[in-house]
């Protein structure tokens, strides 16, 4: 049998409560999360052990933030599909963070279903 | 230095925090100008902002608040850390949210929380603090808002 390979999630995000909230609402069958971070050096780690496919990823966090590591996690996979979910709400942090490599981009505060579709956009 | 009008995008984004993560709207009090050091709740969720524009935005709540609004949320962890967690969480989207209309020079940090200490609010010149209550269902809580 050809069992299809499951689309590996990694939540980025420094609050718990954010990081339950994505995995608790994403409502796709495809996707197997394969950890959370807190921080960028934590999400580089974690990326490099678990290879993930798809990755949500706040912007302000202690230590690395979510700009610095997008890059990183580009370098490393140039192909991952990053989804930034944050609450930096100016055009010009939007656009910076897609000419590093995100893919899509969703401010927080966000309904269950604004995250779906953006998810959905980002696995297209 | 802070105007009256500026506030306008505070009580923009506390109404849509509101809205939209806890599902059920709150309504906002006229805000006023702080003298000193706010009274606060037990937890309070403090943004230093730096850039253009110089000072610090908190939200504080009680505890009875917080725990129905993790409810709303659909949380089931109610721990002294997840209370933290959200001060801070909606601290975070409030100050981030307003660049919308203070641009990427309005630098906000990652939250620190204090649980029922007195917050300093820092001294600086031309430094205005207003406060922005806050009613939701029976609970009260408020977005302190200190700027150049």
């Amino acid at each position: 049998m050809n069992a299809r390979r499951p689309t590996k999630l990694m939540i980025v995000d420094d609050s718990n409560i954010m990081c339950r909230r994505i995995e608790r609402s994403q409502q796709f069958d495809e996707l197997e999360l394969v950890g959370t971070a807190r921080d960028g050096f934590e999400a580089i780690e974690l990326f490099k052990r678990t290879d993930p496919d798809v990755v949500t990823m706040d912007l302000t966090m202690p230590r690395m933030d979510g700009i610095e590591c997008i890059s990183r996690l580009v370098a490393l996979k140039p192909e991952v599909r990053i989804l930034v979910v944050s609450a930096l709400a100016d055009k010009a942090t939007a656009v910076e963070a897609m000419e590093k490599g995100a893919n899509g981009f969703l401010n927080k505060p966000f309904t269950d279903r604004q995250l779906n579709e953006a998810i959905a956009e980002l696995m297209r | 230095m802070l105007q009256e009008q500026e506030l306008k995008t505070f009580v923009e984004g506390t109404t849509s925090f509101f809205a939209v993560a806890a599902q059920q709207p709150a309504s906002i009090g006229s805000p006023y100008l702080l003298e000193g050091t706010p009274a606060v709740h037990e937890y309070t969720g403090i943004i230093n902002i730096s850039g253009k524009r110089e000072g610090v935005v908190m939200f504080t709540a009680p505890k009875a608040m917080l725990t129905v609004l993790l409810m709303k949320m659909q949380e089931n962890d109610f721990s002294h850390e997840t209370m933290r967690d959200l001060v801070g969480e909606v601290a975070n989207t409030i100050s981030g949210n307003a660049r919308r209309d203070f641009g990427r020079d309005f630098v906000i940090s990652v939250p620190s929380v204090l649980s029922g200490q007195k917050p300093t609010i820092p001294q600086k010149p031309g430094l205005r603090s207003f406060i922005i209550p806050i009613n939701w269902r029976s609970h009260s809580a408020k977005l302190v808002v200190s700027l150049t």
